[in-house]
Order: structure tokens, then sequence, then C-alpha cells
């Protein structure tokens, strides 16, 4: 029987209400009295010199207040990196300046080189034309391994060369990562590009800055996943404001899919000037913008060797990776390709060798960073395509192959260095078999041929590292930041409850499952639990959401504060009821004590608790609000298996997906609606990935296709119905709730399987030298690999 | 966007006189022009709408039978209002962008801009219709004249599109993935006196006639015709949806599914 409330119940996602009727209220709906509007004059060019910068006469335009550039940014600090990656030699990483507007020279297109805040959004924009510039054009690096050419132009004059880092995983594992393969009775071998995407949330970015000169105080209003984080990042290390004097919200967020983790230059941006003109300022970015400088995501060339011994178990994996940095680092850019990549290698399979080089590269582009899944759909594209090869071959059926070399016990410590505490592949395995009908594939590849087409079935597995955290394993890896996170719970006189939480929605439902748990735990209806986020001012530190972290660390955050919010209850109601402590019992709301019929109501002990006349007041304080921080001790690791069944059109090449199935393993589920809606988005921006996107730049570094008449978002009738489950749990077994968390699995786990499917298609059907076609598999791309 | 005047003139006469005025342009649907200012890549003076003009809109039969649509006309209303009449032609404007772009968009507006990826010159060009404009008519071969580029002067009206109805035919679209627009979109029509087949999307010279698809169409209408067939490769469109010898293995792929699909 599925439940109708608390865990495990499909409630109605309540924020959707204001969402659908036009009540959500996002940053471009917050306008302040007296408000002007900024407008960014971008670089057109990839590189280029910045000789000398003309503001007089856009400075006497109507309506402008003020015109800056990059001097006016000397005394303030550069946008900060908040991961230092250590190289193979154990030295730190490259790490160049980057400052608000450009200075010296313009590095990408869409650098910001001036700014100008006029009265309206349309005078700044015709002030910013008037804007006289005296540019060099310098010759751009755009390709990685050109990047790295003694004699390429350097991105960073200060800089040594255009390598970031050379960093390896784990250097001690390569000797005898080396001696496997040589030792290897077969090696698949597989060159791949995973290309650079755009991540395209709905809404665009916007920032509105604020500054209150009797206070001394200054608020920032940012489309952003993690307020608290761009408040220490912004304040501390860009601009100089404390914490207490700096306010950040992030309102409702309409997307983010990683691109607003990150501190952007226009935050600062308007942060700042609205302090030195006296007047809120404004910025809204046009969709024509957000391609050219919201941060990219993917973006690595690699080739992967897989060694196997004589019976096809694996026995030595080993990658070299060239991953874009773009132009700057973008605040997680350097532990994508790295901590998020490296360290997932062994996939679901026990390869007791494996060796991961990553050389971080900068060009002259847009800066990369985290993108829904960052890092890890990197590691199970590759890995799961590699497997794929191998399993061709070598003759073997590819879901045999995988079954065989599964990890099956738990904890497994791999060889890059964590610790899968638990997981079950075959069981996702299995259900995903009873899902997909493998028997009746022969039968409807043949219907398919006699209309014409080619079918193909992929199938996948992957596991992810979630949940992500421990502050002192991130640490120790170089993060700038501790990954803990946070909840208030505020108990109303009445018995209502408002939960305050460091992680942040756009989308993802919270306000709806974060209710259910601590509802839950009290057991009392979920609507007398209301959830608060987004703000710095009222919500306790916390780092945000991304890594399909909340529930596993935010959530576990919050059943700790409900646990201690339940222990001083029960204090109180032992007292009313004149009992012991320890023979108080809560359940359905109702405290009573063991063995007996004496019960009060949690309304009745939450008034006592605010109107304490009958009250143990010299054992504990009157009131009932508690925070925790919840620190996890290892990540969570989400796992599954996936499959999809595709036709390809022999003379257009043109991929249809026909079904895809999900069968994954998040651990417990609290709300299993929204779960399959992680989960069909996720798998929406995998198909993207795998038929649709790419963000194309040529030798000159221009965006070509930096808008959707030609950057290819996923449509409606690109997806198929999906099939997902969840039914296969292996609860986490640090975290308090048993969950994994589910937000990327989607993203993750869908490219390879596609990719598979179509690379079947084409072998069963006698195209037997493809046996790889680089994302995106557009028909163009499919037709000519088909040409041979 | 700049600031500019507008202008919603009533009849023909008016738009033409309105059009007359310092860099004055026409507006069909928006659908092109708007987007274009908003990037601040136009600027005209004076916007002179020709959305208010009775009889620039609709379609009807004239006494040649042939199918008449206003230069006003927006893709919706001839999905609707040519299916009984012209199919082939009121499937093609049923697949143009989305429903917002086909309840604005309009024929004179998507003519005049010939987009090298447009729909509709390709029916234009593949029925051999006529253009009238507010001074003279014009014949499909002589309108379009290469990318963006068409026999119209300078404030030069497309009041009306008048298509010969053909015994068959039919439209092949394949999209370019990103836009939707043509990659390749293919028109054929089969009249008495023989078959014409215009192609868009694929050209570096915009829609053209396949002249040799034409001659074997005419002589045994069926797809095994042309199946050997091919347009060279060198004049096709090579960007990053395609190379030039994609696009010219499309164009014989879906002109012979026109040609199996035509009715
Ligand atoms: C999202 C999207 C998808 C689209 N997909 C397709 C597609 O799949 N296939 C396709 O063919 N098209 C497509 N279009 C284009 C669309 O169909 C419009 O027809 C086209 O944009 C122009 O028509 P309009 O009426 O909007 O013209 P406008 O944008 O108003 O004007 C375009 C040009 O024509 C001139 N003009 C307008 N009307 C006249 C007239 N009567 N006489 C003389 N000059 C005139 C204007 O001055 C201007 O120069 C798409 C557009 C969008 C925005």
């Amino acid at each position: 029987m599925p439940k109708d409330s608390g865990i495990g119940a499909s409630s109605k996602r309540r924020e959707d209400l204001r969402f659908l009727t036009g009540e959500g209220r996002y940053t471009d709906d917050i306008n302040l009295a007296g408000q002007a509007y900024v407008y960014f004059l971008r670089s057109d060019m990839a590189h280029a010199r910045i000789n000398r910068i003309d503001t007089s006469t856009a400075e006497n335009m109507p309506g402008v207040l003020r015109v800056f550039t990059g001097a006016d940014f000397e005394a303030v600090g550069g946008i900060p990196c908040g991961w230092q990656v250590t190289d193979r030699q154990g030295n730190p990483m490259q790490e160049p300046a980057h400052p608000v507007l450009a200075r010296g020279k313009a590095r990408h297109v869409g650098d910001p080189i001036a700014a100008v805040v006029a009265e309206t959004y349309a005078q700044a924009r015709n002030a910013a034309e008037a804007i006289e510039m005296d540019l060099d054009e310098l010759p751009a690096v755009v390709d990685m391994k050109a990047a790295l050419a003694d004699d390429a132009p350097k991105v960073h004059d200060e800089l040594d060369g255009n390598l970031c880092y050379d960093w390896g995983w784990i250097e001690d594992n390569k000797a005898a990562t080396d001696a496997a393969f040589e030792a290897a009775a077969h090696v698949t071998t597989l060159e791949l590009v995973n290309q650079r995407l755009v991540a395209n949330p709905m809404e665009p970015r916007v920032a509105v800055g604020d500054y209150a000169k009797h206070s001394d105080e200054s608020t920032l209003y940012t489309t952003s996943q993690n307020p608290h984080v761009i408040r220490l990042l912004m304040g501390a290390f860009v601009l100089g404001i404390p914490e207490h004097k700096l306010r950040v919200v992030a309102p409702d967020v309409g997307g983010g899919f990683g691109s607003k983790i990150f501190h952007y230059a226009e935050e600062a941006f308007c942060t700042f000037a609205a302090k030195q003109l006296r007047r809120p300022v404004k910025w809204t970015s046009t969709r024509s913008e957000a391609f050219i400088s919201d941060a990219h995501g993917r973006d690595h060339v690699t080739r992967i060797e897989l060694a196997l011994d004589a019976e096809n178990n694996f026995t030595a994996i080993r990658t070299e990776t060239y991953a874009n940095m773009g132009a700057y680092l973008s605040t997680f850019a350097p532990s994508v390709p790295t901590y998020l990549h490296g360290i997932l290698m062994a996939g679901n399979y026990k390869t007791p060798n494996i060796y991961v080089n990553v050389k971080a590269v900068f060009t002259n582009t847009v800066p990369v960073d985290a993108y829904r899944g960052a890092g890890r759909p990197e590691a199970t594209f590759q890995l799961e395509r590699v497997i794929d090869k191998a399993a061709r071959e070598l003759g073997v059926d590819p879901v045999e192959l995988r079954r065989q070399n599964f990890i099956t016990e738990f904890p497994y410590a791999t060889p890059v260095a964590v610790e899968y505490d638990t997981g079950d592949y075959n069981a996702t395995m299995d259900k995903l078999l009873e899902m997909i009908d493998r028997d009746g594939f022969e039968a409807r590849r043949a219907e398919s041929a006699r209309n014409g087409k080619l079918r193909g079935l992929g199938v996948n597995c992957y596991i992810e590292a979630c949940g992500i955290a421990p502050s002192a394993l991130v640490g120790q890896l170089g993060a700038r930041a501790g990954l803990y996170e946070s909840a208030t719970v505020r108990v109303n006189a009445t018995g209502g409850l408002v939960v305050m939480t460091g992680s942040h929605s756009h989308g993802q439902g919270h306000e709806t499952s974060f209710a259910q748990v601590v509802a839950d735990m009290i057991g009392i209806d979920e609507s007398m639990v209301e959830i608060v986020h987004g703000d710095t001012a009222n919500t306790p530190m916390g780092m945000g959401t991304y890594g399909s972290r909340s529930l596993a660390v935010g959530g576990s955050a919050m059943v700790r504060a409900t646990e201690k919010i339940i222990n001083k209850a029960k204090k109180i109601a032992a007292h009313l009821m004149e009992a012991s402590e320890a023979d108080i019992e809560l359940k359905e709301g109702q405290f009573s004590v063991a063995g007996t019929d004496k019960s009060v109501a949690w309304g009745d002990v939450t008034l006592a608790a605010y109107v304490p006349h009958n009250y143990p007041i010299e054992e504990i304080e009157p009131g009932l609000e508690e925070t925790a921080f919840y620190d996890p001790s290892n990540f969570t690791y989400p796992s599954g298996a996936y499959a999809c069944e595709v036709e390809v059109d022999p003379e257009t090449g043109k991929v249809q997906i026909l079904s895809f199935a999900a069968a994954d393993d998040f651990g417990n589920i609290v709300n299993p609606m929204i779960v399959d809606g992680q989960v069909h988005g996720g798998v929406a921006q995998g198909i993207g990935q795998a038929l649709l996107e790419q963000a194309v730049y040529d030798e000159n570094g221009q965006l070509v296709n930096a808008s959707y008449m030609d950057y290819t978002m996923p449509r409606a009738d690109d997806v198929p119905f999906y099939r997902v489950d969840h039914s296969c749990v292996t609860p986490c077994t640090h975290n308090p709730l048993g969950v994994k968390g589910c937000g990327e699995a989607g993203a993750i786990g869908s490219p390879p399987s596609v990719v598979n499917a179509v690379v079947d298609a084409l072998q069963r059907a006698g195209h037997t030298h493809v046996t790889h076609i680089d994302m995106p598999l557009s028909p163009s791309r499919v037709w000519q690999a088909m040409q041979g | 966007m700049y600031n500019f005047d507008f202008a919603r003139p009533g009849s023909i006469d008016e738009a033409a006189t309105a059009l007359q005025g310092e860099e004055a342009q026409a507006l069909g649907g928006g659908q092109t022009l708007i987007p274009t200012m908003k990037q601040r890549l136009a600027a005209p003076a004076t916007l002179v709408s020709l959305t208010g003009i009775p009889e620039m809109q609709g379609v009807c039969l004239d006494d040649d039978g042939r199918v008449c649509i206003g230069g006003a006309t927006p893709h919706a209303v001839v999905e609707a209002e040519a299916a009984a009449h012209f199919p082939a032609l009121a499937a093609l404007a049923g697949r143009i962008g989305d429903p917002a772009v086909r309840n604005r968009g309009t024929i004179g507006g998507s003519l005049a801009n010939n987009d090298p990826s447009a729909c509709y010159p390709a029916a234009v060009l593949g029925t051999g219709a006529t253009i009238k404009t507010n001074t003279r008519d014009i014949a499909a071969d002589d309108f379009f004249e290469g990318m963006f580029t068409t026999a119209l002067h300078e404030g030069e009206i497309i009041t009306e599109v008048r298509f010969p109805v053909p015994e068959a035919a039919n439209y092949q679209k394949f999209v370019q993935p990103a836009s939707r627009f043509a990659l390749v979109g293919v028109f054929v029509a089969k009249y008495a006196d023989g078959v014409r087949v215009a192609v868009t999307g694929a050209s570096e010279d915009g829609v053209f006639r396949w002249s040799e698809a034409e001659a074997a169409l005419s002589a045994d209408f069926s797809a095994d015709a042309i199946a050997d067939l091919s347009v060279p490769a060198d004049d096709m469109i090579s960007d990053l949806h395609g190379s030039g010898a994609y696009r010219a293995h499309l164009v014989g792929v879906m002109t012979r599914r026109a040609v199996s699909a035509a009715t």
C-alpha cells in the first residue's frame, strides 16, 4: 500500500502551486526603489590586448550614472577558485587571477570589459555602444592539445604555459597498472570526446545589488544554488565585506544544473556598484549572454584502455584525459575532472589496478565547471563505452561481461581511494532486464527491419559519488570550504514547525520532501511543516544544493535537529504527565507514558514550551528550537542499470529513441513521485548530451552556436516515455535516513546506453567498422559513420 | 531594440505610402524582424504593420482554380484553410516552427525574407506560383535571387501568392535539429504538363529547382526514376549540422520520399 503522507508518500509538490500559477518570486521579479541597470560590454574577440578604453562619450549619454572598467576594481579581489588541485609532482595547480572586469587582456568571447550603469537598461546599452575600445586581437587557443604546444599563445601571460595541472590518480598505482597491461590477455582501447555543453536553465542569471548606508549593509539577490557560499566567497575574497554586513538572497530559482553554483563576476559587480552609487543595481542576463557567460560543462578528450585476463576479468584501467578549464578557473572547476571523475573510475567493477591521468588546460573559451553529474558522467561514459567495445571484440554478452566483473561485497575499497559502503549491482541489473524484455528484442528488430529501420539495444551501469561531503576528506583533496549541511528547526507555540535549511531548492521539490521527513518523525501532518531556504539572513550557514547532496546531507541535518527537538519535547511531556522521561513515547503526534493510558498531544507540549507555567524550568530552557550541522563520514553511492532501445534511419542517420528504462538504487526513498521526476529530467539531459547538444567553437574562439537556432536542446518529442524503477534499495549505511541522492543519476547513467544502442544498431546492420561515434549522435554524424 | 515609430495602415495603398518614409520597413508577423531588432542588428525608423489590411488576409480560390493566399496570412490560417484545396501546402504550413510562430508568421514575410532554410520558398518555386505585389506580378522563377535576396524592390509589398494546384504534391522536410527549419526540404508537384521539384535548406544559392529530377519524374513519376540521380555536393551548404555531401545525399532521399508520398 503506498503511503499517503510522510516518508514514502508521493505527496504533491506544494511549490508547484506558485510556480504554475505565476506566483513564484524569482530574482528578476525583485525591483527595488531607485534601481539602476547595468549593461556589460563583453569582448567579441576570444583573445585581445586591451590598449585603451575611452568611456568619455558614454559617460555623457542620457541616463548614465557611471561607466566602470577593470581599473575601478584594482583595490578589489578577483573571483576566487574554491578548490586547489595538487599535481603529480606535488605542486599546486597554476591559478590565474580572475578580475571582475577584464584588465590588460580579454580572454574569451563574453569576458566583460566594461559595465555601464544607467537609469534604464536601454540607456545603459546605448551608452555601451559609445565606448571606444582600442583592442589588439591576439591569436586564440581553443584546442586543448594545441594549447599545450610550446609555441602556443598563452591565455595568461603571467603563467607558465596553458597547463593548469597534470594530475595522477593514484600516482602509486601507475607502475602496477602498466604491469597489468603488459600481462593482459586482451586490451580494448577507446578514444572519445565528452563534448562541451551549455547548461541552459530556463531562468537566465540575474543579480540585484543593494546597499544601506545607515547600517553599512550590502544585500545581493541572486540566482544561486548556494547563497551562503556566494556570501562567503564574495564577502571574504572579492569585496572584503564581513558576513554580518552582507546578506545574500536566492529566492525562487528557475533551474541551475550546476551553472548557478559558482560565484560570478556579475554578482560582485552589482554588490560593489550599489555601494559606490548608493543605488540598487540590477543585471538580468539575456539568453545570448548566458551562452557566453554561464560556466559550461564537460569538455573532456579521453583515451581509455581496459585490460582483461584470459577469463575476461578486468585487470586494469588506464586513462588519459584532457580537461578544458576555459579561460579562468570557475569556482569548482579544478575538482570536476579530478575528484568527481578520477575517483569514480572503478565504476561498478572490481578492477584491481586503475590509473587516471588528467591534464587540465586553459583555453580562450568560456570557463568550464560542474554541470549535472559533473565528472561522473565523463567517468561513466568512457568506462561503459569501453566495456561495450570490449564485449564486442571478445564476442561476449555485454551484460554478462559486466556481471562477471561486478563488485559484490561491501564495503568495497576501490583502487582509486573511495569506499563504497553498500550496493547490489546484480539486483538493479536483474530489475532492468525484467523491465526491457531483452528476449523479445530480436522480434522487435525484425519488425524494425521490415520498416527499413535499424534497431539497437544498449545497456550500461553507473555508480556515482553523491552527497558531496565529508569536509575532512574534501579538505585533504584541496577543497577550500567545508561540505557539511545545516538545519534549524523552530517549533511554534501551537505546534507548527518552520525548518530553515542551508540547502537550496531550485526545482527539486525540497519544500515538499523535506517537510515529509520532519512530519514523519513527529507523526504530524506535512502541512504543519514549512521549509525555509535561500536567504542567509534567516537560514544557518550551509553549503547549498549540488552533487545530489540535499537530502543525504541537508536532510540528515534536519533529522538531527528534529531529534534534538523530540528529546527536549519528551522532557516537557514527562514533566506534564509526571512520568519518567525514559518512559515517554512519541507516536502520531501524541506523547504517551509506556504501559499507561496517559498521553499529551504534540500541541500541548509545544504550548508548554512557550507558556512555561507548568514547566521543568530548572532542568531545561523554555522554547523549542534546535540547530544541527551534519557532516557525513563518506559519500553516498547511488548506482543502477539503464537500457535504451533505438531505431536508426539508415538513409538519414536520424536516431529515434523508442524506449528508455532506468533501474536505480537510491537507498531509501522519501517521495517516489519526485524521484521519478528527477530521473526523467536527468535522462532528458543525458539524451540531450547523447544525441543533440554541443557547444562548438571555431578556431578563432567564436562560439558558433550561441543561440537556440543552432544549439540543440532536447524537446518533448526527442525523449520517450520513460520506465523508471527504484525498488532496489540498499540503504546508505552512514546517514540517518539511509538515502543516497537521485538528482544527477539520470544525466550520469543515460548517455552511454544511448550510444551503446546506436553502435549496436549499426553493428547488427553490418556496419562492423563503427565501434564508436562521438556525441552528439546527430543525424549527420551517424550517417557519416555509416559511410565508413 | 532601438526606438521606432509604428504605423498600422488599413489598406495596401496606405501601406505603400507609409513605406516611402525614411527607413521605413514592412512588418509581417515579426518572427524574423523583431528578434533581429532585439539584437540591434536592424534599426528601422518606422515599422509598417501589414497585419491590419483585410485585403491581405485569408485563403481563397480564383477563377482559374488557383489557391490565393493573402500576403499577411499567418501560417496557421494556411494550415487550416488550404487543407481542402491544397493539402501539401497546408501540411507544409503546419510544420513551420511552433504554434506561436505559426499564429504570427506570415507567408509574405517568409518569402520576402527568403531564408535559405525556409519552407515556403520550396512550395512557391515547386509550384511555379505567382507572387503578386502592390505594383506587379512576379513569377516564382524570377523571384528568388539567392540567400536572403529577392526580386522585391525597396518598399514593395507582397500582397498575395497564387498557387496553381497540382495533381499530386508533397513536401518532405528533414529538420535542422536545433532550429527545426529545413536542413533539407523538397517540394515535389506533379502537373499535367510536367513535374516540378524545388529544394530548400541545402544550397549556398538558396532555394533551387532540381531540373534533372524534374525531367526524370516528368517521364516516370516514381521514386525509382530518380534513384540514381544526385545533386553536386560542392554547391551545398556545409555547417555544424551537416556537410555538403550529407545535404546532397538528403536531397535525393527527401525527393524520393516526397514522390512516394505525393497525393
Ligand atoms: C522559432 C521559429 C521557428 C521557425 N521555423 C520555421 C520553419 O520551420 N520554416 C520556415 O519556413 N520558417 C520558420 N520560421 C520563420 C517564420 O516562419 C516566419 O515566416 C518568418 O520569420 C517571416 O515571417 P514574418 O511574417 O514573421 O515576417 P517579419 O519578421 O515581420 O518580416 C520579415 C521580413 O519580411 C519583410 N516583410 C514582411 N512581410 C512582408 C510583405 N508582405 N511584403 C514584403 N515584405 C515583407 C519585413 O520587412 C522583413 O524584412 C521560424 C521562426 C521562428 C521564430
